[in-house]
């Protein structure tokens, strides 16, 4: 695969280009590729009554790529046989654009739903990506989970949403 | 021994820098090291229980030993946003 399936990038993300590149992996595969699902995180208008103007990402790069690695893992435990790709955006989004784009294949489409899902509550539960909001008037920075890859209880909620 | 300490997002922005180095005594943890970093930065004080780390960019607990020229980084809790 040309494209790194992991990554944490500063220009705009494809889903197109990360779709293709787990696709035609996953096709590689003893059981084939007979789904491909994907998410797209998006940036807000608006967020608590306010209105968003901009996000700024920041992201501890080496740590966000082995929290992804982490999930990867896990998916490939639960979901044996699923191929996973996931792009992280730092810097500077405007409203509207993607911030995130998993992209999971698989044999079946059952389970390319749900480790798609799981994969994006592993990612807001354990990366370390920071989002800062500048919105008219101000700004906050959005806190989220103590970040704790090995936080059994974490990863069990994660799974209950994906498999609801 | 000499450590570098990585601070964060709110935790960079509260404390006015991204990075300092300290001074520490062979045994110890990451919390001792959190303990030097509060008392020169008491703002992060209050973030002593929501706070996670990295130790030379691999995920570790409060607990884990530190070594001389180790990279120790603490980390706000992390993006979240409505499910």
């Amino acid at each position: 695969m040309s494209l790194s399936p992991l990554a944490v990038v500063r220009e705009p993300l494809s889903v197109e280009a990360l779709m293709g590149a787990i696709e035609a992996d996953a096709r590689t595969r003893a059981e084939g590729c007979g789904a491909v699902a994907a998410f797209v995180g998006v940036v807000r208008a608006t967020h608590r009554e306010r209105q968003v103007r901009y996000l700024e990402y920041e992201a501890f790069e080496p740590l966000v790529l082995n929290a992804f690695a982490r999930i990867q893992a896990e998916i490939g435990r639960d979901w044996p046989g699923a191929t996973v790709g996931i792009h992280h955006r730092v810097g500077r989004l405007e409203v509207g654009e993607a911030s995130v784009v998993i992209v999971v294949a698989t044999a079946h489409r059952a389970e390319a739903f749900e480790a798609c899902r799981y994969a994006i509550e592993r990612v807001k539960q354990i990366a370390p990506v920071w989002k800062h909001e500048f919105f008219v008037g101000g700004d906050a920075w959005i806190e989220g989970a103590i970040a704790d890859p090995d936080d059994e209880q974490a990863r069990h909620e994660a799974r209950s949403r994906a498999c609801a | 021994m000499r450590l570098t300490v990585r601070l964060f997002a709110r935790l960079r922005d509260l404390a006015g820098r991204a990075e300092l180095a300290c001074e520490m005594t062979p045994g110890a943890s990451v919390a001792d090291v959190w303990r030097v970093v509060t008392s020169r930065h008491p703002p992060l004080e209050p973030f002593g229980r929501a706070v996670s780390c990295a130790v030379n960019a691999d995920f570790a607990r409060m607990d884990t030993e530190v070594r001389d020229g180790d990279e120790v980084a603490f980390l706000p809790p992390v993006s979240g946003g409505a499910v």
